[in-house]
């Protein structure tokens, strides 16, 4: 274990972060299902993915040797890269990717985004007839195109993906792009550990916030104290102390534990992309972590955000936008000076980031900004209600709840959200059934409000203009804008310190299939009962995202739903066969997940 | 005791690891709370409290350990074999078999209690015992932890025994029998590994007191303690 410290601002001592090259094999290696031998000093790799381009494409599992932090570690390679390489593909086109797994275990890949029929999809036990692919054996994916954009792949097997098995797809579309760029960049977020996946786990099962370093001290309290005095202190104290939770719980693993990488580069490497002035630079923003949530900003440039999930939306202009595990987001910038501009994600709960560097010169690297602080949770973070909190023991004239900051004031001038219509999210009654009561959940959102313009925890008031789900607004008109015929609640539960997750109480282990018929439209509400932001995936079909105009729904494959709040989407079930849905922070998806079967 | 304790927990980590991929696999954890030596007027005793379980999610088999040597000797052993079972999302139910080694009588019971976390982030541990001959005993541990920094830590603790009957062999008399308060502060080197010094002061009452004093034992007793606390 590295010994780390992190001061309050949590600038990375890039001294101990040596990126150290050419250091022989040492004895402690981890791995995924590798045998030692099976790995050669020659499959020592550079970090870096070459792009494969055309319709035919030949992906290669292997392990492979690589060196983030100053010691070597297996990581889970494809075609010897960690990125894997990125795919460029043209829509229209019908591709065939063969797989061949060189691993001692099954794997898989899961083309995260695409549309395409469930035996193609790539998750094991889950898509149609797939059960992975066995060591030694080549699998044959084919599927037509349907779609442009950016998107991403990633292994769906064991402990493959946190270990370096993800890369980027980027489709070219049919009809000339609604916006113009002369420069083109796959920016490829993750989280690199260089411990094994498995006792990450196991550390978290025994001691919940093993990883977490901003725990509140004595010295925080005495702070409170002489702010608020004694009784203002109780006060906001007391809620916290008696759900045994801690406000200072934002992210499960942290930069205690691991790397950064942009590209698959180190903040010390400090990923270079080149402009020359006056030029747009389009940037492909891809999460590919395992655990991590980045805030990501270009300090000095505006970012106009043109597509989310590689489908386009009516161009916005951000200084900052967050992204959770597994969604996408395409920004053009316009560097008006050739000074060297850094491209900054830090990590949601500010224990660590990556960056890199455009510039016109490539002698010239941009020093990353300084961190946020640390966030702290609020009340309304835990679905409670402002009338609710009032009521509360306690909670009278708290101070720190102001949530007329929280930017919530739009949910007033457009009422009719939460009517219930297409595109408006549900008038439903939140009820937690009595399942959701037990020793495998430690909380229930008494009133999760929909919270789609709230930036989310650390963002609010930041003084930049940050990007909101309520921003987001499709392109193009609505393909489907039936009304939905049903609703389907889906509560998001666990107990954070026994670190079980499950959906409306049951986890995937104990859980039946969710039924979709084949042709209906649905909506899907979430109720996130926990105090982590979880990113829900649906696999096959869209979730168009209810931003509130019924139009122009945007649609996404992965959405964020923040702490104690609730989201809606609408899905129309066009994908036969089965399907996976579940939450993308790797450690939760274990049992916070469902089997959907659209028939 | 403690080689023994340390091969246990060996055994059954090395069996606990990677089994299987599902969300609940089988884990065992064991924990060293206090390894250390008491500074006191006479010899001084060496002092090991651990736990270690084995399970899962939702049940485990959970071993409590408390051991005193004193001049190579040991001088007072009490093992408790527990099934463990969650009740709420914070607590354990536990209920098993006491085994009371000292430097004469042996003594049996019957444990059921219970250990978790309550409000404001008490950590506890209480339970009842039934004894051989129709003795009972009572014991409600409490721990509670202050962050000085993130790694400088100081935890206070708080023990109380009461008995039913008295046991003169054992040195114990009907009522209550022992408080012991302690203050330590450890420096986490690891999540896992932090030594730490301490105040450790234990008081007797009533009969056991008594008994005590015949014993030539002083009725209280505050010692330094230096240690260290572990787990994997």
């Amino acid at each position: 274990m590295i010994f780390k410290d992190f001061s309050l601002q949590g600038n990375i001592d890039f001294s101990r972060r040596r990126f150290v090259t050419g250091v022989a094999a040492g004895g402690a290696l981890l791995g995924a299902g590798f045998k030692p031998g099976q790995v050669l000093a020659s499959n020592r790799i550079k970090q870096q993915a070459q792009t494969l381009r055309g319709n035919q494409f030949n992906l290669t599992y292997s392990p492979a040797l690589v060196n983030f932090t100053g010691k070597d570690r297996f990581a889970t390679a494809i075609n010897g890269s960690v990125p894997a390489p990125t795919l460029r593909m043209k829509e229209g086109d019908n591709v065939v990717l063969n797989v061949t797994n060189q691993l001692a275990e099954d794997t898989s890949i899961h083309w995260h985004g695409l549309i395409l029929p469930s035996a193609q999809d790539g998750v094991p036990n889950v898509s149609d007839g797939f059960v992975g692919i066995k060591p030694g054996e080549t699998f044959k994916y084919t599927f037509p195109l349907k779609q442009s954009g950016t998107y991403w792949y990633h292994s769906h097997s064991g402990f493959q993906e946190p270990t370096g098995a993800y890369g980027a797809i980027v489709i070219d579309p049919i009809e000339p792009e609604p916006f113009s760029y002369d420069r083109d960049y796959v920016v490829l977020l993750s989280d690199w550990s260089d411990e094994n996946p498995n006792n990450m786990y196991a550390k978290l099962k025994k001691l919940s916030s093993y990883y977490n370093f901003q725990e509140r001290t004595i010295f925080d309290a005495l702070n409170e104290v002489s702010e608020k005095g004694w009784d203002g202190f109780w006060q906001s104290r007391g809620m916290w102390n008696q759900m045994r939770m801690s406000d200072r719980d934002i992210s499960d693993v942290t930069g205690y534990s691991y790397t950064y990488l942009m590209n698959g580069q180190t903040p010390d490497d400090n990923w270079t992309g080149l402009f020359k002035r006056g030029e747009k630079v389009r940037l492909r923003f891809i999460n590919s972590a395992a655990m991590t949530f980045f805030d990501v900003r270009i300090p000095g440039l505006k970012m106009t955000v043109i597509a989310a999930d590689g489908q386009n939306i009516q161009p916005v202009s951000v200084d900052e936008f967050r992204i959770g595990v597994a969604e996408t987001y395409d920004v053009i910038v316009e560097p008006s000076s050739e000074q060297p501009y850094s491209i900054f994600a830090q990590s949601i709960d500010r224990s660590g980031f990556t960056c890199g560097t455009l510039t016109a010169d490539v002698a010239m690297k941009a020093k990353p900004p300084v961190m946020d602080k640390p966030i702290i949770l609020d009340l309304g973070d835990m679905g409670m209600s402002m009338s609710g909190m009032d009521s509360m023991k306690g909670m009278k004239g708290m101070k720190g709840m102001d949530h007329s900051g929280h930017n919530r004031a739009s949910m007033k001038s457009t009422p009719q959200y939460g009517s219930g219509a297409a595109g408006y999210g549900s008038n439903r009654q939140v009820k937690h059934q009595a399942i959701e009561f037990g020793p495998h959940i430690d909380m229930r959102a008494d009133a999760p409000q929909y919270r789609l313009d709230d930036p989310g925890i650390g963002l609010r008031n930041n003084g930049r203009h940050v990007l909101t789900y309520a921003d987001l607004k499709n392109l193009y008109k609505t393909p489907d804008p039936r009304e939905p015929g049903r609703e389907i609640d889906l509560h998001l539960t666990g107990n954070m310190s026994r670190y079980m997750w499950s959906m409306n109480g049951v986890k995937f282990a104990d859980a039946q299939p969710i039924n979709f018929k084949f042709g209906e439209r649905l909506r899907i509400n979430f109720i996130n009962d926990t105090m982590m932001n979880h990113p829900m995936h649906l696999h096959g079909m869209w979730s168009d995202l209810e931003t509130g105009d019924p139009d122009y729904i945007p649609r996404k494959h992965t959405v964020i739903v923040q702490p104690g709040s609730k989201a809606s989407y609408l899905v129309t079930a066009d994908a036969m066969g089965g399907w996976a849905y579940h939450c993308h922070l790797f450690f939760h998806m274990l049992g916070m997940f469902r089997k959907v079967e659209v028939s | 005791m403690k080689n023994i304790l340390i091969l246990i927990g060996l055994l059954i980590s090395s069996m606990a690891i990677a089994a299987g991929r599902g969300d609940d696999p089988l884990l065992a954890k064991v924990m060293i709370d206090q390894f250390e030596l008491r500074n006191t007027a006479g010899p001084d005793p060496i002092v090991l409290q651990g736990q270690a379980w084995i399970g899962k999610d939702m049940d485990k088999l959970w071993m409590k350990a408390d051991s005193e040597r004193v001049s190579g000797k040991t001088e007072e052993l009490e093992l408790q074999f527990l099934y463990s079972t969650a009740i709420a999302p914070y607590w354990d139910a536990q209920i098993g078999w006491r085994h009371d080694k000292l430097s004469g009588p042996k003594r049996d019971w019957l444990a059921f209690g219970f250990q978790g976390l309550a409000p404001y982030f008490f950590e506890i541990d209480t339970a009842v015992f039934i004894g051989e001959g129709g003795q009972t005993a009572i014991r409600f541990e409490a721990e509670y932890e202050i962050l000085l920094t993130q790694k400088l830590i100081l935890s206070s603790d708080f023990e109380v025994n009461l008995h039913g009957k008295d046991d003169v062999e054992t040195g114990v008399g009907a009522g209550l029998s022992d408080v012991e308060l302690g203050l330590r502060l450890r420096y986490e080197i690891t999540r896992e590994f932090a030594p730490y010094i301490g105040i450790n002061w234990t008081s007797m009452y009533g009969k056991t007191a008594d008994i005590a004093k015949l014993a030539g034992e002083d009725k209280t007793d505050t010692q330094f303690v230096v240690g260290v606390r572990a787990w994997f």
